[in-house]
């Protein structure tokens, strides 16, 4: 048995490491969060000099055809240091969304842009402050056009181009490609939670689109599709949530009271040890998220929601706890807390929250117990 | 990331299934048992001595102690496949775990042939003599007094928690040698024979009504000074060996999980529907069933370390934690469910077990290190947290305040 990363994935890591630390300190971070620009361009690119957008892309299609595997490792150390770039949208989401439903066609077109960075793409599901069900999309497909209002769609305000999920009759919806600089898009940059980033209002108004997979096979391909990505954006959250948990500990144990550290503290010391379970139990979660998307194991359903949810909440946890063991400090814009706790609701939202995540994997149990 | 064996490994387990399948019975297919604590016993021991005979005992022992000199993963194997078949192997778990590591590491060489060997055909059975009333968590409080007298040690004194102890033949016990001296500096570890003239083992009935544990008091009991486990005022040092096996035995807290609160879910009805429709109820299971999973892959990953040859770090402290607490938590939400009804002894679903669960569940969470010392572990072993300030330390144990009362 090896449930343990390879030595080749190791060396990626510390790669991975090496890179951010130089071009993705938490000054950058800043930059955006305080700028006008929608995301790091400089760090994009040296991202994508790097070939992590080519990833998991088959060099058949101009990527360097590596497995997911090497995506999580990435995708760990990119929730580490809060990367403001459209990684997730691009590569999680839109890459993912073509190699699994694209036609060869689909995939001769977009993939090897994918790759090198020429495009950038991403998801569109959200429509407002309400949750979207398969009986609940308003955007409606009709011809080969979309109209309906996607928000908020991250970088939707920077993507070419997009996949959302449309409605077909009443029962039928599928997922369709549109180009957002083509006719029939007008998109506005919106306000979140968390500027780091970037996130647009759509509207589409009978904007030319094209079928992605199977008509009809919609909201399958939509859960297929989240589950993949759940078990990566669980890997940018582990990353975020040790983050948090390494900087808790260092103030923790810098910061005097009492004429002591305030790590010498049992309160102080069991709140970090709560913190270092829950990412402990959430990182291993998704070392079997990762393992079951690599090798597209039929446990991938329960693997993803798993990893999902337990991600979710240890980032959660070490995001407010991190905030509370910095005292009074930890409430300031100066201090670096809050772009942890911002980033983790960003992406404890993203992909749908909690209780949808809780209710599908209850759902998958049951299924499994048949 | 590969869960299958290495070649080496499959064959390990082909060969362990098939001692396993010619002299035992699965769980699934065993029958409940009415038997004596004393029959009970005597199966437990004919179990080891048949797996000693042939090489099963003791794994990662020396061969010339009754072992099989096996590797860590061959250990891990083991123990999986054991586990699958309804065998008797509790009463050994502390003797073989904790007490043979301490004497194969500190005892001389006559006491090493003298006792591994029987240990580990199981024709004797050891406890652990540490805690104390005065000294739990803070075990190196502990008061029972060795004097010499000659090339003996006589001791006085009480232990407590002690598990097993009146079907036990042996001990490791703990004890004070200078109370002049601060308390972790003069304590000694013995070898102590548990039907020496003197030993008295009185049962300790739980707050759930059972009785799975002793009183054990000493007086005036003698012990030769080649039975000492390493130098005098050496104890705390021999104790941590002890207690570092302890982190490879202790497991996870056994008996309801998340899928057993999914059926009871869906053969109880909340608001006129199967429990298992009700929103709340999908939420706390689905968190369950998190955390349950995150300790499985937290051990495995821990396992795939101990392949590589790595030692077992303080990670695992976290298993007990969250299992006991969880075991608490589903044990209290699975009476819930069944409303006013939750508090019959008799009428309860599934074995009663979600009541058993929460009766003892209490004690999970205390027994080999409480939640808290688990905590303070994490932090200070994991996590690089200083220690906490300890007023005792440089004082000489005669000084340091003791609380009255009742502890």
């Amino acid at each position: 048995m090896n449930f343990e990363f390879s030595d080749d994935q190791n060396m990626l890591r510390e790669q991975a490491q090496g890179f951010l630390r130089d071009h993705c300190d938490s000054r950058r971070v800043r930059a955006v969060l305080e700028g006008d620009d929608p995301y790091d361009a400089g760090l994009w690119k040296g991202i994508v000099d790097l070939g992590w957008t080519a990833t998991t892309i088959p060099e058949a299609y101009g990527g360097i055809g590596l497995g997911h595997l090497e995506l999580c490792v990435i995708a760990e150390e990119l929730g580490r240091c809060l990367a403001p770039t459209p990684f997730s949208s691009s590569v999680y989401l839109a890459t993912e969304a073509l190699l699994q439903f694209g036609s060869d066609a689909q995939k001769q077109q977009y993939l090897p842009k994918l790759a090198a960075g020429e495009l950038i793409g991403t998801v569109a599901v959200g429509e407002g402050t309400r949750t979207v069900t398969q009986k609940n999309i308003e955007t409606a497909a009709k011809g080969a056009t979309v109209t309906g209002t996607k928000i908020p769609v991250p970088d939707g305000d920077v993507a070419d181009f997009c996949i959302l999920i449309a409605r077909d009759s009443e029962t039928a919806s599928s997922l369709y490609l549109v180009d957002l600089a083509g006719a029939g898009v007008t998109r506005e940059t919106v306000k979140t939670l968390d500027p780091t980033r970037s996130h647009a209002k759509i509207v589409f108004d009978g904007a030319p689109a094209e079928l992605l997979g199977a008509p009809g096979a919609g909201w399958t391909q939509l859960e297929k599709l989240f589950d993949r990505a759940a078990v990566l954006f669980a890997w940018e959250q582990v990353g975020g949530a040790e983050a948090a948990l390494h900087m808790a500990r260092d103030y923790a144990m810098g910061r005097y009271a009492f004429g002591r550290p305030i790590a010498s503290f049992q309160a102080i010391k069991h709140k970090l040890a709560d913190m270092y379970i829950a990412q402990t139990l959430a990182r291993s979660n998704c070392y079997y998220g990762a393992w079951a998307l690599s090798t597209n194991a039929p446990e991938l359903p329960v693997a993803a929601a798993t990893a999902r949810v337990s991600a979710t909440e240890a980032f959660h946890e070490c995001s407010k706890e991190n905030i509370q063991t910095h005292g009074g400090m930890g409430f300031t814009w100066e201090f670096d807390c809050h772009l942890f706790y911002r980033r983790s609701k960003l992406l404890s939202v993203n992909l749908g929250a909690l209780p949808r995540w809780k209710d599908m994997l209850v759902t998958r149990l049951e299924h499994s117990n048949q | 990331m590969d869960f299958s064996d290495s070649d080496t490994e499959a064959r390990f387990r082909k060969d362990a299934r098939a001692f396993l399948d010619a002299n035992a019975t699965p769980k699934q297919s065993a029958k409940p048992r009415q038997e004596s604590e004393a029959d009970f016993i005597a199966r437990a021991k004919a179990w080891q001595k048949l797996k000693q005979e042939n090489g099963w005992a003791c794994l990662n022992w020396p061969k010339e102690f009754g072992g099989r000199g096996a590797t860590p993963m061959e250990m891990i194997i083991w123990g999986q496949e054991e586990a699958r078949y309804d065998v008797p192997v509790q009463p050994f778990a502390i003797g073989l775990g904790m007490c043979g590591p301490t004497v194969i590491a500190f005892a001389g060489a006559e006491q090493k042939q003298r006792y591994l060997p029987r240990m580990a055909a199981g024709d004797e059975i050891w406890c652990q003599l540490f805690s104390e009333p005065a000294g739990g968590s803070d075990v190196a409080n502990l008061r029972t007094r060795a004097v010499k007298d000659g090339d003996e040690w006589v001791v006085n004194g009480q232990k407590i928690w002690t598990s097993g102890a009146h079907y036990c033949d042996y001990g490791i016990l703990l004890v004070r040698t200078d109370p002049a001296v601060p308390k972790h500096k003069g304590l000694t570890m013995f070898i102590v024979d548990m039907k020496a003239p003197g030993v008295e083992i009185r049962p300790i009935k739980q707050a759930s009504g059972h009785s799975g544990f002793n009183e054990v008091y000493f007086t005036d009991v003698r012990i030769r000074d080649d039975h000492r486990l390493g130098e005098v005022g050496d104890g705390w040092k021999v104790s941590i060996v002890t207690l570092m096996n302890e982190r490879l035995a202790v497991g996870s807290a056994g008996g309801p999980d998340a899928g057993e609160m999914l059926q009871l879910a869906q053969r109880l009805e909340l608001d006129d529907a199967p429990a298992i429709r009700h929103q709340a109820v999908r939420e706390k299971i689905a968190d369950w069933y998190c955390e349950q999973s995150g300790l499985k892959f937290t051990k495995l990953r821990v396992q795939s370390a101990l392949s590589r040859g790595a030692t077992p770090g303080p990670e695992n402290s976290i298993t007990k934690i969250v299992s006991a607490n969880k075991l608490q938590e589903i044990g209290s939400f699975g009476m819930d469910l069944m409303d006013m009804g939750g508090i019959l002894v008799d009428e309860q679903p599934m074995e009663g077990q979600f009541q058993g669960a929460w009766m003892s569940a209490p004690g999970l969470r205390i027994a080999g290190g409480t939640d808290e010392i688990l905590r303070n572990i994490i932090a200070e072993r994991v996590l690089g947290m200083p220690g906490d300030i300890r007023v005792d330390k440089n004082v000489p144990f005669t000084e340091v305040p003791q609380g009255g009362g009742k502890r």
